[in-house]
């Protein structure tokens, strides 16, 4: 059984992102005006300025950019090796998330491997964990 | 009055320990009075303090002495000070003093890292942990999928690098290697390293988080390293060689642990080179940042001393960064190798062998050197010569 994982603690501008998942969507930030997500949010856009920004739920898709193989515990009881990765996220150009590669064995994680978000639901966080597609 | 150059003057460490008792103020003092020493000031010579990156009241272990303690503790009547941790990287410390002496702002300001990590995680009460089940800021894009060290961020762009250019294992273990073998010379890293390393040891040792093995990462330590920098028109006062800080850089192109493609060594390091006659052909002896043993490969690279992707090449068997080899790396035992002093440690090495005081692993002939420190997107990058 593994412990409980780090809480975020939420904000207006991150809460989209950390609880999408109970309406199983996976919210990046996209500006209205020049279409490029901000990714963390802000409360504007990093490409253009513009304050037209909100949440966007984007297909959850992608593919491992890199990765590695974690094999100290770092909390009591964490079940080790498990896939820490860095996903680039499919029509989100620009924007990777770290994250964790689950539901298949730590060899059987590649580079460029395709993934999809499944979501791991801690309390209020909804937590964007990333599986291959077969 | 403002000057046109600034130098390192005199450089010194406290004792490097693992869960030392000595407080981190007393350890601060020990290091600020053998710098001072080494200049030959007096404590009434140095007008400014600068630090990284201040004190750290949440987790006090990684930054217990700010500028203001030492100020107190010492009866310094500072010109300027400054602590802060937005700054390019650690030894950008070292860049806002050197900074400080050429606006006239002070003559001899002392810069200093005090880490206590070591210690105060045997001393919870007294210096309390890192809280790590509650997130916010950057760390909650890495924490809440168990990426809570940077060795799992860097191990990342490591892994790529890896795949994308074929360093191997073999190469890499070259960083960890070179540090323990120096680290035998330097009286200051007794502590931390006991025997040189073997390939075989390192090959068998276990994975903390791909590629990096216990031996890639650095080891908390409990220690002081203080640096003076001295106003090129106040090199009348001193008496030891002098170490013109020819060139700095701290560039970055975004500061994220993630959202980047690449550390911030392949930006800070051609800055490096804009506004100065040196090259890397000029360079006798390079101190890189290793608190993860993939960092000196990105400085390499970045740097210009190979091409990207060439720096586990450059690398391999290790006699090119051996200390009679064409470019002595790390020649102080690096943080693997004489603990994690996070970043000072690294300028106060190339101090040293500028100066011809670095014992019995004096390089030959030492005129030029490069200092660096950073991970991620952390990186500060001081030239050094003795011209």
């Amino acid at each position: 059984m593994n412990p409980p994982r780090p809480i975020p603690k939420l904000d207006t501008l991150n809460r989209p992102f950390w609880t999408g998942g109970a309406q199983g969507k996976l919210n990046i930030t996209l500006c209205g005006d020049c279409g490029e997500y901000t990714h963390p949010p802000l409360p504007l856009c990093r490409h253009c300025q513009s304050e037209n920004v909100a949440p966007h739920a984007v297909p959850g898709t992608g593919e491992v950019d890199t990765f590695t193989i974690n094999y100290q515990p770092w909390a009591k009881g964490l079940e080790v090796p498990l896939v820490i990765a860095r996903v680039r996220l499919d029509d989100v150009p620009g924007v990777y998330l770290t994250t964790n590669i689950v539901n298949c064995a730590v060899e059987d994680v590649h580079f460029d491997d395709k993934v999809r978000v499944t979501f791991e639901e801690q309390g209020e966080i909804y937590y964007p964990l990333f599986e291959k597609v077969n | 009055m403002a000057s046109k150059e600034a130098y390192i003057t005199g450089v010194g460490q406290s004792e490097v320990g693992v869960r030392l008792e000595r407080h981190p103020l007393l350890l601060t003092m020990d290091a600020a009075n053998q710098a001072i020493e080494a200049a030959g000031l007096t404590k009434d010579q140095i007008d400014g303090v600068f630090t990284y990156p201040g004190k750290s009241a949440g987790y006090l272990g990684f930054s217990p002495v700010g500028s203001e303690d030492l100020m107190e503790a010492m009866g310094i009547r500072a010109g300027w000070y400054a602590g802060s941790g937005e700054i390019p990287a650690q030894l950008a410390a070292i860049g806002a003093a050197a900074m400080a002496v050429k606006q006239g702002l002070c003559r001899h300001a002392i810069c200093f890292r005090t880490v206590y990590e070591a210690a105060a995680m045997a001393r919870p009460e007294e210096y309390a942990p890192l809280r790590r089940d509650k997130v916010e800021g950057w760390s909650q894009w890495t924490n809440p999928f168990w990426a809570f060290s940077a060795g799992c961020w860097i191990g990342q762009y490591a892994n790529r690098h890896m795949h994308q250019y074929g360093m191997t294992r073999e190469q890499l273990a070259q960083v960890a290697l070179n540090a323990h073998r120096n680290a035998q010379l330097n009286p200051n890293a007794r502590a931390i390293s006991k025997k040189e390393l073997t390939m075989d040891e390192y090959m068998e040792s276990r994975m903390i988080t791909t590629p990096f093995c216990l031996w890639d990462c650095d080891r908390y330590s409990d220690c002081s390293t203080a640096i003076i920098v001295s106003a090129g028109d106040a090199l009348d006062e001193v008496s030891c060689p002098p170490v013109r800080i020819a060139a700095m850089s701290g560039s970055v192109e975004r500061w994220s642990w993630d959202q980047v493609d690449w550390v911030a060594a392949y930006d800070a390091g051609p800055d490096l080179w804009k506004d100065t006659d040196y090259t890397v052909k000029d360079v006798d002896t390079v101190q890189f940042y290793d608190g993860f043993a993939f960092l000196p490969i990105t400085w390499l690279e970045g740097l210009g001393f190979c091409g990207k992707g060439e720096g586990g090449q450059f690398i391999e068997g290790g006699t090119r960064i051996g200390l009679n080899g064409d470019l002595p790396m790390n020649t102080f035992g690096g943080q693997l190798g004489a603990g994690r002093l996070h970043g000072f440690g690294f300028a106060h090495e190339a101090a040293l062998q500028l100066q011809g005081r670095a014992g019995e692993r004096q390089i030959n002939d030492a005129k030029v050197a490069v200092a660096t420190s950073g991970g991620g997107p952390l990186a500060a990058a001081l030239l050094l010569a003795q011209d």
